[in-house]
């Protein structure tokens, strides 16, 4: 019997402990990481031989995988292999990993990825989390509806309209600014917001125009409308402090937007 | 350690989720109680047919991942988000309190509904005072079980945009950039529901051995 209690005091004493370890470690992770490991990152990526990037997989046009051949694809994946060739040297010395609106700076924090290039707009609030690179991509914020839907631009967002956004998306917050009456739902991925408003779940659909662009391109009764109301540039993001990988990059962005390739890759996806 | 900045400022955000969660699961918790037992009531029946369509849910329902189900509801017949949360636990539970309840029911011994239906009770009879007055007992302890799965369950609703606790920690982590701390608290929020629960179950469990 006594034995019994010992056991479970010693069990309980063990949980708390595991519980304050896990707590604290998370925090010194937070503070350490941004130190001695992450300075000679591009170092660490020159040593491996390899760059570790995190992409999306769901958003067609710029990271989708495709299901015949399971590779990535897109324009987002283009311009991270031509980065990989200016840093590594070869186009192939590249681990594309996925990541989700709101997966993806918790995994670059972690060290889990070296960069995100997956549709990340610049914003101020980031910039205090993470480091970007030069804009890559001029992108601005728009809406999806059904052919034929009332909702003709924001202005139509009324009481009573439901908004469908992506977790994590600078367009939900926008959302919330531009159309305050609108009921904005959000969920996990593009994938899923776009099978919601074909479920009809919602009037519209919003993120950037490049997105949306994918989703009309894939279901013809689908149509963007008013015009784009926010500046949405996208940006490469690293792990803060990271200064020689942001040069890195951007050297690498100059280079490719000097030599045309740049242009090559956004006319083989974006078509306007 | 943990930043209850991250608490404190988005209590009501926390406290609106919640509530969801709160409603979703009552809703859920009698729903499914009254659906599992209709089952298991079929599953022992003494008709064919009923025992049939109680094994074909029963094992339907059991054996599809929850949030397929909760997607079924959201995406295939439409309902709101919070409305096919419910609605698809409701569902996947009473699949699983069939199978409490039936166990308990068969626990009971045979002579038991020999002896009532010999002294003239009709089978209804017999379940109603007999049968399912014994078998509650044994029940308790497994049927808190589904009862906590269940609260914990809810969370899928978070995923069909459902308004539950786990859907605005989502938003709250999406916009603070803060993982770790902001579902911590999640979790504080779910025990206070199923520590209680659990508590409450141990209470019941020593009331009706008490009565014996």
């Amino acid at each position: 019997m006594l034995k019994k209690k010992s056991f479970f005091k010693l069990a309980l004493v063990s949980m708390v402990a595991v519980l304050i370890l896990a707590a604290c470690g998370s925090k010194e992770e937070k503070t350490s990481g941004s130190g001695e490991e992450s300075k000679n990152a591009l170092e660490q990526i020159k040593d491996r031989d390899k760059i570790i990037i995190g992409v999306k997989h769901d958003t067609r046009l710029f990271g989708l995988k495709n299901p015949s051949t399971g590779e990535v694809e897109g324009f987002d994946i283009d311009i991270a292999r031509q980065l990989a060739k200016e840093i590594v040297g070869d186009e192939n010395k590249i681990e594309f990993k996925e990541v989700t609106s709101k997966t993806r700076i918790p995994l670059l924090n972690n060290g889990d990825i070296d960069a995100i290039v997956a549709t990340m707009t610049i914003t101020e609030e980031r910039k205090k989390e993470v480091d970007f690179t030069d804009v890559y991509f001029e992108a601005g914020q728009s809406l999806l509806v059904k052919k034929g839907s009332k909702i003709k631009s924001i202005e139509d967002l009324k009481k009573g309209t439901k908004v469908l956004a992506v977790k994590g998306s600078t367009s939900a917050i926008n959302i919330r600014e531009k159309a305050p009456e609108a009921t904005v739902l959000e969920f996990e991925n593009y994938a899923e917001a776009f099978t919601a408003l074909k479920s009809k779940q919602g009037d519209a659909l919003t993120t950037d125009d490049a997105i949306l662009y994918g989703m009309a391109d894939e279901d013809p009764s689908y149509e963007l409308v008013g015009g784009t109301f926010t500046e949405e540039p996208y940006g490469i993001a690293v792990k803060k402090g990271n200064t020689e990988l942001v040069d890195a990059l951007n050297d690498g962005l100059k280079k490719l937007r000097d030599s045309g390739k740049y242009d090559e890759i956004h006319d083989k996806w974006i078509k306007e | 350690m943990l930043d209850f900045t991250i608490l404190t400022e988005n209590f009501d955000i926390y406290l609106e989720g919640y509530k969801t969660t709160i409603i979703a699961s009552l809703i859920a918790l009698v729903a499914s109680f009254l659906l599992g037992t209709l089952i298991a009531v079929f599953r022992i029946a003494p008709f064919k047919p009923l025992n049939w369509l109680g094994t074909v849910y029963v094992e339907f329902i059991r054996n599809i991942p929850l949030l397929v189900i909760v997607f079924f509801f959201f995406f295939g017949l439409r309902f709101s988000g919070p409305v096919a949360g419910a609605t698809g636990l409701t569902i996947y539970t009473a699949a699983f309190i069939a199978e409490a309840i039936r166990a308990g029911i068969l626990s009971v011994p045979k002579g038991q509904m020999e002896a009532a239906r010999s002294s003239g009770l009709t089978y209804g009879q017999t379940m109603r005072l007999i049968i399912l007055p014994q078998a509650i007992k044994i029940v308790i302890p497994p049927l808190g079980n589904q009862f906590i799965n269940l609260v914990k369950n809810s969370s899928i609703l978070g995923v069909v945009a459902g308004l539950d606790l786990m859907y605005h920690a989502d938003l709250i982590s999406s916009r603070t950039y803060v993982t770790f701390d902001v579902y911590i608290f999640v979790a504080l929020f779910y025990l206070s529901l199923t520590i209680p629960l659990s508590l409450g179950v141990g209470y019941m469990e020593k009331r009706l051995a008490k009565s014996n």
